[in-house]
């Protein structure tokens, strides 16, 4: 058996045990990285930048625990910066499980930027209704929302009641991990002129970008790469800057293997043809 | 503390036990694979009860009660008829039936409109028995929640997506990108044009529209990956910095 032949045969539990250390070893060693700042990163942090302190930014959180790892960074990410910028946050949701980590996401930024509940953020929780709850906060938030995730009345926060519609929010944000996005730049932004920006997986990532050449977004947090760039622009770099060299050395691993694997391939048609 | 301790060990357990696969297939995993589908089922029925019937119905008829807003209160009967209707499709109607009182139970939380949606079980539950091929009724809502959904999408997809994005398509040539999106729109649809056959002038075309189609389709599977990638790093991350303190 060739050396090609040997490698086409190669089990396949070694190929996870690759992937495994040249993810592992770079969360473990650490190396420093840079990663490029798209047009589409900088929309994020120029829409947060250009709102007066003071705004309200509603934060949709529409991804559960199983897009966390890519998504997660990006809500600590804003909220660090929008607490920064000292803007006022209000979160929902439409599913019912990305509560908790907006919770975990709040509980970890809020005190390290002395915010406190009700005066600077407020979490709403979630709702059911999906696209008729989008075009119905349009109208009116009390509409959908009387109370908060506690039970709260919203009313009784003062910077809440000022806020009533599309029209008293500076930006949206959609954190999202499957169509919910879409479903915001086409009922909110389509209808009410709300300014988007949006946080999505990998996986969504490119068909986002139709949105933000057409101008109904802002920006474009795709990914755990838009994750890091994005902590990159606010200098300070969490988990996903942390994640972006075993990100490299995996996709270093999948090509590589890509390579190997066709090379031999047609080195053994051609033998074979011989 | 504790609790949080236990928590990270009992998904730390679980994480391992479902990549075991990943070796060979394994009691530890089935045993994981199990534990997840009879979490996720019971998360589900919690979910129904606590985010959807209790605040939507239950607490904001209790509310408009003690408002005094009778019509307001019992109008919300409308819709719960209409969820109880659908359920005779499955015959679901005792189940939900046995859920709506165990829930009642566990969670103390009486309610006349609750008596009243029993009720409402048990009468749609009977006329099933007697004739099982009722259960067309269950149409009616489901047409009710289409019609709805197809009005709200309706308006959305012409202001919200056709109209702005056919708009952006139509820039002047006057630069390397508009020309690439303006070529690639055209081609594109030209490949989707199936009223004639693919050849000559048209199939050049349409050959130029795969292309872009390739192109479109290698983007999206190389984000694919780098999603995948990400998901293993946030598992390794948790392993490694939230069960064993190896990364600080």
């Amino acid at each position: 058996m060739n050396f090609w032949n040997r490698i086409a045969n190669v089990d396949r539990r070694v190929l996870y045990l690759l992937l495994a250390l040249s993810v592992a070893l770079p969360l473990i060693t650490k190396p420093r990285t840079t990663v490029p700042v798209s047009e589409a990163v900088k929309g994020v942090y120029d829409a947060v930048e250009a709102l007066p302190a003071g705004s309200v930014v509603m934060i949709s959180i529409d991804y559960d625990p199983s897009s966390a790892p890519e998504v997660q960074p990006m809500l600590i990410a804003l909220l660090r910066h929008s607490f920064r910028r000292n803007l006022r946050v209000v979160v929902m949701g439409h599913l019912a499980l990305g509560l908790p980590l907006a919770d975990i996401a709040l509980n970890q930024v809020a005190p390290e930027m002395d915010k406190e509940y009700g005066r600077d953020y407020v979490n709403l929780g979630y709702r059911p209704g999906s696209t008729a709850l989008m075009v119905g906060i349009g109208r009116e938030f009390r509409d959908y929302f009387q109370t908060d995730y506690r039970g709260v009345p919203i009313d009784s926060f003062e910077f809440m009641r000022r806020v009533h519609n599309y029209r008293d929010v500076g930006l949206l944000v959609s954190l999202a991990h499957g169509t919910v996005a879409d479903y915001w730049i086409q009922y909110a932004g389509g209808r009410f002129n709300v300014p988007i920006i949006v946080g999505c997986t990998g996986v969504s990532a490119p068909s986002m970008y139709p949105y933000l050449r057409a101008g109904q977004i802002k920006g474009i947090l795709g990914g755990l790469l838009g994750a890091a760039a994005y902590e990159q622009l606010i200098e300070h770099r969490g988990s996903a800057s942390l994640g972006m060299p075993a990100q490299s050395w995996g996709h270093g691993l999948i090509i590589a293997l890509l390579i190997i694997g066709n090379v031999g391939f047609l080195l053994s048609r051609r033998k074979g043809k011989k | 503390m504790i609790l949080n301790i236990i928590g990270t060990w009992v998904a730390a357990t679980l994480t391992l036990a479902i990549l075991s696969f990943l070796y060979k297939d394994n009691p530890l995993y089935r045993a994981a694979e199990h534990i997840y589908v009879g979490i996720s089922a019971g998360y589900a029925v919690i979910y129904a009860w606590s985010f959807d019937v209790y605040p939507m119905l239950v607490e904001r008829f209790n509310t408009n009660m003690t408002a005094h807003n009778n019509v307001e209160a019992w109008i919300l009967l409308v819709p719960a008829l209409l969820g109880v209707l659908m359920l005779t499709r499955s015959n679901l109607t005792l189940p939900a039936l046995a859920a709506l009182s165990v829930l009642m139970l566990v969670f103390h939380s009486f309610s006349w409109v609750l008596v009243v949606l029993a009720v409402m079980c048990v009468a749609v539950f009977i006329p099933t028995l007697i004739d099982p091929k009722i259960d067309w009724i269950s149409r009616w809502p489901i047409a009710f929640t289409v019609g709805i959904g197809s009005g709200l999408a309706l308006t959305a997809s012409f202001q919200g997506y056709l109209l702005p994005q056919v708009s952006d398509t139509l820039r002047p040539l006057v630069n390397a990108n508009n020309i690439v999106v303006f070529v690639g729109v055209i081609a594109t649809l030209f490949y989707f044009y199936f009223s004639k056959e693919h050849k000559g002038a048209l199939g050049t075309v349409s050959r130029v529209g795969i292309v872009f189609i390739m192109v479109a389709f290698g983007a999206s599977f190389g984000y694919t990956v780098m999603a995948r990638i990400s998901l293993l790093i946030g598992r390794f991350y948790f392993l490694l910095h939230d069960w064993l303190p190896i990364i600080r």
